[in-house]
């Protein structure tokens, strides 16, 4: 009904046969365009509010990209899945897991922290293989699936420690990891002789004290962030440039039709499956090496933390539409709100309100485009 | 279009509506506060409202940050941006040494004050190059209580650990085995958060061991539910049961004979010391020579007026 009264209000088209769309829709049909227009919202509010606060001085900057670069190595996988129109909950549970894995590898068992490493995320990825079998096998509902594996996976992470070692807390991988090829990829940083070129010209603060005076104060950019960027970057290749980014979208948006023309479905979405317990991995990995100690609380919640960057970046939770893009955006939403609040001097209890908040209005917005989108078709 | 310039400007005022609250920036010295708790801990409003008292009383600004779900990398993260925006002092615990104490010396080379309080030792808080630590030494009161208990004839004992990923917790326990003189062994469970899950293990193991002769509780959080199972078990006052911190069940139980006596280790002075004790620094340049120790004192039915005046505000 409401195509008849858009029509009448538009301009006869050049060709009759193409539905004529408003440049508006098309740009509002984009996953994307909520997270750009909020993403500049936020700084905007943030510069007004907090501008002077050393939010925007280097350590600030360093400080919300790091939790912001977080947040986006498991949104972007979060998303991805999400996008095959499947859940993972066991995300929070997985980083726990994974950084207990390699402490115990590593400072229990004393193997070479590369080897500590590349054992946990084979062994996380089949933790993932073994999810997205069960739910295309069974057909269960992914988000129970996966909520049993938060708890197994828990569980663990808090038992083997306690058993094996007595402690909930390992640490000294810090010590394991000098010297290994492996440990800096995930806990290193890069850039450092262009942020000392920078505290010479002045640009950012040099430490007036203690046995690193004259360094200064940010001295490379983690490979946490690198790990961000890359991953966004390869996800959103995968997603808008191949065949098999296509069959992502397809199995999402409905399985059974894609099975029709021939999409390997199940495939698909173990796959994702896997590559979300990778990034898990990814982000317990650079976690355990640039803290040295693995904890058995590490990890939790963040697997609604995931999805809400999701969700805020314009990505449908039935599946078959949204973006990598709009996910990383989501991701820097969440971590520039939730380091900025303080620095504006907000009461941090409130910081969940703000969540909510911002959260609501993302799915408010989202609902309102799917109307479009289904209205359109 | 329309809708979505609503939902901004909606945002906008909701934005603005919280920052509303926020406290008014005074003029003098800043200090943020960094703590390892949860959110759902409620020991630590006593920390709050010391906090905001010292605030109050020696005329500074004085903020409260925690991570919402106990998660230590979290909370890393919170020092790091403490220091970010060059606060005169941060407060803070050393509940693991590995995760806190690069960003804690970061921020002491950054030319910020430091005084560690609750978490860690007082050799810890010097390696990190604190000006003091203002707290409790767990073990050793876990210790000092394992040989109260001794002396009353204690022999096996339950710990009801309610956050077990703290280390600090396990050394409470670890002491108190020690200081019976007694294995630790299977006697600490790991209770979790949820009221009620900690009420049904505490049931739970002293039904299995019928001959257990006392329950130790690190807080309200894990007190308040035991109290509740040993009523429901008729055991209440016949069990030797003693606790870590203080509140307002604690108070009750002890008065009512349930709780043999509750280990105070005086929050309030943990929050308010470091800001007396920091702006005095700032202002006149005079720093006390050596740590405080915030406690432990034994509460019993004895001296109890006070502490139920103000327990759970600021005892």
């Amino acid at each position: 009904m409401s195509d008849t009264g858009q029509g009448a209000a538009n301009a006869p088209a050049a060709d009759e046969r193409i539905k004529e769309t408003s440049g508006l829709r098309k740009a509002l049909i984009r996953p994307e365009l909520g997270a750009i227009v909020g993403t500049i919202a936020v700084f905007a509010f943030f510069l007004v509010f907090a501008g002077d606060s050393g939010m925007f001085n280097a350590q600030g900057i360093l400080n919300w990209s790091t939790v912001s670069a977080q947040f986006m190595i498991i949104a972007v996988g979060a998303c991805m899945l999400m996008i095959a129109g499947e859940f993972d909950l066991s995300v929070g549970s997985m980083i726990g897991f994974a950084g207990m894995a390699i402490a115990i590898f590593s400072v229990t068992w004393g193997w070479p922290v590369w080897i500590a490493i590349v054992v946990t995320f084979a062994i996380c990825v089949a933790i993932g293989a073994i999810n997205g079998w069960i739910v295309v096998r069974t057909g269960l509902p992914s988000f129970i699936v996966t909520l049993a594996f938060l708890f197994i996976l828990r569980g663990f992470t808090i038992y083997f420690p306690q058993v094996i070692e007595r402690r909930t807390i390992i640490g000294g991988i810090d010590d394991a990891a000098v010297g290994d090829w492996l440990a800096p990829v995930f806990g290193g940083k890069i850039g450092g002789p262009l942020f000392v070129w920078l505290a010479d010209l002045g640009v950012i603060d040099v430490f007036s004290r203690g046995n690193r005076v004259g360094e200064p104060v940010v001295d490379g950019i983690p490979m946490l962030i690198v790990w961000a960027l890359v991953l966004v970057f390869i996800a959103h290749f995968i997603l808008t440039r191949t065949k098999f980014g296509n069959w992502i979208f397809a199995a999402g948006g409905d399985a059974q039709a894609a099975r029709y023309v021939g999409v390997p479905v199940n495939r698909v979405k173990i796959l994702m499956f896997m590559f979300t317990a990778f990034c898990a991995c990814v982000f317990a990995t650079c976690q355990v090496m640039e803290f040295g100690s693995a904890g058995a609380d590490r990890g939790l919640l963040k697997e609604f933390e995931a999805i809400i960057a999701v969700v805020i970046g314009g990505a449908l939770l039935t599946g078959g539409y949204g973006s990598v893009v709009g996910a990383a955006l989501g991701a820097l939403i969440f971590g520039v709100v939730q380091q900025g609040l303080f620095f504006a001097g907000v009461e941090s209890s409130l910081f969940r309100v703000f969540l909510g908040v911002i959260l609501l209005f993302a799915v408010i917005l989202n609902t309102y485009i799917r109307r479009i989108i289904t209205g359109e078709r | 279009m329309n809708s979505f310039f609503k939902t901004m400007t909606v945002t906008v005022v909701a934005a603005a509506a919280l920052m509303g609250g926020t406290a008014a920036q005074a003029d003098g010295e800043r200090y943020v506060l960094v703590s390892h708790a949860p959110d759902s801990d409620s020991w630590w409003n006593t920390i709050k409202n010391a906090l905001a008292l010292a605030g109050d009383q020696m005329d500074v600004t004085v903020e409260y940050r925690n991570p919402p779900t106990g998660d230590l990398a979290d909370m890393a993260r919170i020092i790091e941006q403490a220091a970010a925006s060059g606060p005169d002092g941060i407060i803070t615990t050393l509940a693991d040494p590995d995760v806190l104490s690069g960003p804690i010396r970061a921020a002491v080379d950054a030319g910020i004050d430091v005084i560690i309080m609750n978490s860690g030792t007082p050799a810890q808080a010097r390696e990190v190059g604190a000006l003091m630590y203002v707290g409790q030494p767990e073990y050793d009161a876990g210790f000092a209580a394992g040989l109260r208990a001794a002396g009353d004839g204690v022999g096996s004992f339950l710990c009801v650990n309610h956050y077990i990923s703290s280390p600090s917790s396990t050394e409470r326990c670890q002491g108190f085995a020690d200081g019976l003189g007694v294995e630790l062994g299977n006697q600490m469970i790991d209770s979790g958060q949820d009221p009620s899950e900690i009420q049904n293990r505490v049931m739970a193991y002293l039904n299995a061991n019928p001959d257990t002769d006392a329950v130790l509780t690190l807080g309200p959080t894990s007190a308040d539910p035991t109290i509740l199972a040993l009523e429901q078990m008729g055991l209440a006052g016949d069990i030797y049961f003693g606790t870590f911190d203080l509140g307002d069940d604690i108070v009750q139980a002890i008065q009512a004979g349930t709780i043999q006596w509750g280990i105070d280790q005086q929050p309030f002075l943990q929050a308010y010391l470091p800001i007396v004790v920091m702006t005095n620094y700032h202002r006149f340049g005079v720093l006390p020579g050596n740590n405080i120790n915030s406690g432990p004192g034994f509460v019993t039915a004895d001296a109890l007026e006070m502490v139920e005046m103000f327990a759970g505000e600021y005892r």
